[in-house]
């Protein structure tokens, strides 16, 4: 006999339950505490930060060990807990140019001012696993030396001088940056809307876009100018004061990309730019980014929009994951009355396509049988 | 800062923030304004999944006040896990009364359903929309769609329409059957069953509509023209079951295939769970219906 499906609420505290069990594993192994994953974790750490913008390492930390360690989940947490937060200000742009730079390479110069500084890569690592890691061995203090006085010139800076480069941005003197987190997105969008939807988008998501242009879908040439790594300043107007106050600073990377330009009918040859930037250190979510700004802006060189990285609605629509894993996900939600309304019209179409054949098969049979 | 259990974060009354709510309330003062419109707004993310019913779920936090009686439903179910877990959320953070009886509410937040008990004035039904743009699977660009309802051009979906009855025969749209609104705007009304479609026109209660994760909201007043789109010579119709309902044995309502056993044993029953219980209270009987009631949970 049915009996209609009741006590919805109790099999979901007990399943919110079973989750927290499995959340904590074997109790005989010490929980997690959150400093382990901000210090030991870091760059997982950086990524929930940035794509959560939120800018708080113990938070992230705190939703990464909720998580159980799926960063899209991690993310989503920390975007939910963001968005209740007041607004009291906006602060001024950064200068990435004055930043404390931990790390800082280009592609472009062999030397240049400042020096190519390799700081924690992973780079030229060999991928072997480490088995004393396991044990827990002591780690040697690393060399350090005092920081320059003197701000490190970026290199698009360089290439400014000499006017080979576009300028940095022709947004009006007046022009208000937009905010992604305030104001529905609306289509086409000015770069600093997109910029920041590139900001906070997947990583993967992202990487592939950013791969494909390399790939001949949407080929730009480009050239990493600089990826820098490092500490930037933050300061907030306050009415009442007549200088900006200094509120702390945040880790950022950055990276200019230097694209190949041919020229058009409005602008000269020169080289164009691609940006990225994002919270921590994540070169490889930065350069994707600056690979997909650039493919992004060809409509303003006139170029042909061929390319799925090229198509703003396709790339920015898509590049949120809080969004895109909701949305696939939510599929495993009832569906039934649609599927109802699918079957019962499936099922007539198949009892017409039937009776047809059958027709049909009579017709042959008795034209054989004459 | 520490994690310190003691800072318990506190949150406003029905989660959201009061300028976010008024954020939200004018864009639906624009959605009533202009029916069938889709109003952009600054959709916020939610503590519940995209997917889940956050534009409903935002809706409802922006209209709902202390006095008000909500009902949740899901599939046109108030026992579902996601319309037992929304009307939990709404229990918690504005600890309002709620209710499973359709009469007795006076805001329903529903997916994919219209209750069949007919709705009054006073009500207001909200709809959780997954994808607001009737047109996007027909043109799947934003800046395309919207000048496409800005010049009223919606020959590509009469199009649609006629090549479904080239090709089968009928209009093969069964469910978020595209509707048109006091002869403007092509409106989706979310992917409720066609059969729902009727219960939209002149509607003495307000149909409020919400997307969040495509962060749009669109109304239709009470009484309201909703006409479903057809053709003169394949003009609209709903669903029919040739059964009726095996628990109360109710005709002409929306009805959920319900699966018996593993030899293609089934049986169907209300979908509106509200709807066959009172009928049930009332002693109708449907073939598969136990003798008695159970005793109400």
């Amino acid at each position: 006999m049915y009996v209609a499906v009741k006590g919805g609420e109790a099999a979901i505290a007990n399943a919110h339950a079973l989750l927290a069990d499995r959340r904590r594993g074997d109790r005989s192994v010490p929980a997690l505490r959150l400093d382990q994953i901000v210090e030991q974790l870091a760059l997982g750490v950086d990524r929930v930060m940035s794509e959560g913008s939120l800018y708080d390492r113990e938070l992230a930390a705190l939703a990464i060990v909720q998580a159980r360690g799926d960063m899209i989940e991690a993310i989503f947490l920390v975007r939910a807990y963001r968005t209740t937060l007041p607004r009291f200000g906006y602060t001024k742009a950064i200068d990435t140019g004055a930043m404390l730079v931990e790390r800082r390479v280009s592609a472009t110069y062999k030397d240049l001012p400042g020096g190519q500084l390799l700081g924690p890569t992973f780079d030229y690592t060999h991928r072997l696993l480490d088995p004393e890691l396991a044990a827990g061995g002591d780690v040697a203090e690393p060399l350090q030396r005092a920081s320059e006085a003197e701000a490190m010139q970026r290199v698009s800076a360089i290439l400014a001088r000499e006017g080979l480069i576009e300028p940095d941005g022709d947004m009006p003197q007046d022009h208000v940056p937009g905010d992604i987190t305030r104001e529905p997105l609306e289509f086409p969008m000015a770069r600093d809307i997109r910029l920041q939807a590139l900001s906070r988008g997947d990583e993967g998501f992202l990487l592939a876009l950013g791969y494909s242009t390399q790939r001949g879908y949407a080929r730009n040439h480009p050239f990493v100018g600089e990826v820098r790594i490092g500490e930037v300043e933050l300061e907030l107007d306050v009415p009442e004061l007549p200088f900006a106050v200094p509120l702390g600073s945040v880790r950022v990377t950055e990276c200019q990309m230097v694209n190949q330009f041919k020229g058009s009918a409005k602008a000269p040859p020169q080289f164009t730019r691609g940006y990225g930037l994002v919270f921590g250190q994540s070169e490889r979510k930065a350069m994707a980014m600056a690979l997909c700004d650039r493919a992004l802006r060809a409509s303003e060189f006139g170029e042909d929009v061929v390319a799925a990285a090229q198509d703003e609605e396709f790339v920015i629509s898509h590049s949120d994951n809080v969004q895109a894993t909701g949305f696939v996900e939510h599929l495993k939600l009832p569906h039934y009355v649609d599927f109802q309304a699918e079957l019962d019209l499936v099922r007539r179409m198949r009892a017409e396509h039937d009776a047809r054949e059958n027709a049909g098969k009579a017709e042959e049979k008795r034209e054989a049988a004459e | 800062m520490t994690a310190q259990a003691t800072d318990i974060a506190t949150y406003n009354f029905a989660y959201l923030d009061e300028q976010t709510k008024r954020m939200i309330r004018r864009a639906i003062l624009k959605g009533i304004a202009i029916p069938g419109y889709q109003v952009p707004f600054a959709s916020r993310e939610m503590p519940m999944p995209y997917g889940w019913g956050t534009g409903g779920v935002q809706v409802t936090a922006s209209i709902i006040g202390p006095d008000d009686v909500l009902k949740v439903i899901d599939q046109g179910a108030d026992d579902t896990t996601n319309a037992v877990s929304i009307r939990a959320f709404f229990k918690k953070v504005a600890n309002v009364a709620v209710t499973t009886e359709t009469a007795k509410a006076t805001i329903i937040q529903t997916r994919h359903r219209i209750p069949e008990y007919p709705l009054t004035t006073g009500q207001v039904l909200v709809y959780q929309v997954p994808i607001p743009e009737p047109l996007r699977f027909l043109e799947p660009r934003e800046t395309e769609t919207r000048k496409m309802h800005a010049l009223e051009e919606y020959g590509l979906m009469h199009v649609k329409l006629y090549e479904d009855i080239a090709r089968h025969g009928r209009i093969a749209t069964t469910y978020a059957y595209p509707v048109k609104v006091e002869g403007r705007y092509v409106m989706d009304p979310s992917p409720t069953p066609k059969f729902d479609n009727p219960k939209m026109h002149r509607s003495p209660a307000l149909q409020l509509f919400g997307a969040g994760r495509e962060k749009r909201i669109y109304a239709l007043p009470p009484f309201t023209d909703v006409v479903s789109l057809d053709f003169e010579d394949h003009p609209f119709e709903v669903q029919t079951f040739d059964q009726p309902c095996a628990l109360c044995a109710a005709e002409n309502v929306y009805l959920d295939e319900v699966i018996l056993d593993d030899h293609g044993g089934h049986m169907f029953v209300c979908s509106d769970t509200d709807h066959c219980e009172k009928r049930r209270a009332e002693g109708h009987r449907g073939h598969l219906a136990p003798e008695t009631m159970e005793p109400a949970q």
